[in-house]
């Protein structure tokens, strides 16, 4: 393992010199605090795309399809879809909640970063939260690409120490009487929170209810907020 | 390995920069490159494992200063040279070496949309016996492996119970430096709050991770 550890290192700090900056004998010397943000990552990424393309190693209309289905189809309004079945449907929170790959597939929705699904509730006593403190993994099917917070030092650091810090700066003071559940996602299993159905819907049916669904609140940093409380972030 | 990806518990980071409207890629170049790695990734030279590792490995300061889509080019180029599917000087130069063989993508734009929906599962439908049972009491071993984990540091040598069994997966510190999948069973390890980070931490709250047989002993 060290050898290939070594190996690994070795073409990292060659390839991170040699393609993010421009000065790496510089950097070493002063341990690498020196090194500059690549001036224009655009640029590099789309020398990068040139060369693979023309050495056959990606099919630019392979890269056209997956920029565009992370940017116009898959996103939080798929997991918002799953939450309002839910809401409405008995049975299917019964299914969603034991078996979650399932439940999520019959609304259509499944697949990369999201192949190993698991739902986790939201009552008035308890209060889930996702985060994943050694990356940054995320329900891609239901919840899309994952924001910059979620990717964040902020966030990752401090979830798991202070949750209830980290829901505050979020707006959500939880009262003390309330557990705290915050899952890592350290391995493939990937989470996806059911928040509480808030009061004043009974009447909406499931494409109203979707709507009332945010993204946060999907990852556990918000509640759903009632209809007369207007959208949220 | 210790590295600073493996940031959980940490202090100092700042507070949490919560964009409105965020779009899914700030810059053309974001989605490129997240395309990027999910296409080369088709030629299996590596695998994920593989792939969190190399951006593991960038220099610290780096790791902490690049954005997340810089690491995923960074980490990229690494891969694609060390898996020798293009050279360092074809980085620099920007061009393939001269007379070097044009190859034939393995991702179309098809096979990219079976990809997104079919997802590569980490899952293995063998039968390999469990070594902790739900509800038993488990200790996350203290360990300290200078390759890949997933096991953090801020649960080693901590008490939990396991919650759930997740059924039996890849085991990441071996298949990320290709010596095989060592399939085991992973499982869901409920962590008190209390005994990850002491006194300062609500009596009822809890920690889940998930982790592999091998991350754990009884306890």
């Amino acid at each position: 393992m060290t050898t290939t550890r070594r190996d690994f290192l070795a073409a990292a700090a060659a390839t991170a010199g040699a393609a993010m900056t421009p000065d790496l004998n510089h950097a070493h010397q002063h341990g690498h605090e020196h090194q500059a943000v690549p001036s224009d990552p655009a640029l590099r990424v789309k020398a990068l795309e040139s060369l693979l393309v023309e050495k056959g190693l990606v099919d630019r209309a392979a890269l056209d399809t997956l920029v565009d289905a992370y940017e116009h189809k898959i996103g939080p309004r798929n997991g918002a879809r799953v939450v309002a079945r839910a809401w409405a449907d008995p049975a299917y929170k019964q299914r969603l909640l034991t078996n979650a790959d399932a439940a999520i597939a019959e609304l259509g929705y499944g697949g990369m970063q999201g192949e190993h699904m698991l739902v986790v509730e939201n009552t008035p006593k308890v209060h889930n939260m996702i985060v994943c403190t050694l990356c940054s993994c995320y329900p891609w099917p239901v919840l899309g690409l994952p924001p910059v917070w979620y990717k964040s030092a902020p966030y990752r650091s401090r979830s798991v120490i202070d949750p209830r810090g980290v829901l505050r700066e979020f707006g959500l003071d939880l009262p003390a009487d309330v557990e705290v559940r915050v899952w890592d996602s350290t391995a493939e299993l990937r989470y996806l929170v059911l928040p509480e159905r808030p009061a004043g819907t009974e009447h909406l049916n499931e494409e109203q209810l979707a709507a009332l669904v945010t993204r946060d609140s999907l990852v556990g940093v918000a509640k759903v907020a009632p209809p007369q409380a207007g959208a949220s972030a | 390995m210790n590295g600073v990806h493996d940031m959980g518990g940490m202090h100092g980071m700042g507070p949490i920069q919560n964009e409105k409207k965020e779009p899914v890629f700030h810059e053309p170049w974001e989605g490129r490159v997240f395309a990027m790695n999910r296409a080369a990734a088709a030629w299996h030279k590596w695998n994920i494992d593989a792939s969190r590792h190399a951006k593991e490995l960038l220099p610290p300061a780096d790791y902490l200063r690049m954005s997340y889509y810089e690491k995923f080019y960074a980490g990229l180029v690494e891969l694609l040279i060390v898996s020798g599917l293009v050279t360092r000087a074809e980085i620099e130069s920007g061009k393939g070496a001269q007379g070097s063989a044009i190859a034939t993508p393995p991702l179309t734009a098809e096979q990219a949309l079976v990809l997104v929906a079919k997802g590569v599962p980490a899952s293995r439908n063998l039968q390999v016996p469990p070594r902790f049972q739900t509800g038993q009491r488990v200790r996350a071993r203290n360990i300290h492996p200078v390759g890949h984990t997933r096991l953090p540091r801020y649960a080693r040598g901590k008490l939990g119970v396991v919650d759930r069994d997740h059924g039996v997966f890849v085991f990441p510190d071996t298949n990320a430096h290709f010596l095989g999948e060592k399939p085991q069973h992973v499982y869901s390890v409920r962590f008190a709050a209390r005994e990850l980070w002491g006194e300062q931490a609500a009596p009822q709250d809890s920690v889940y991770l998930d982790l592999w047989d091998d991350y754990l002993e009884p306890a």
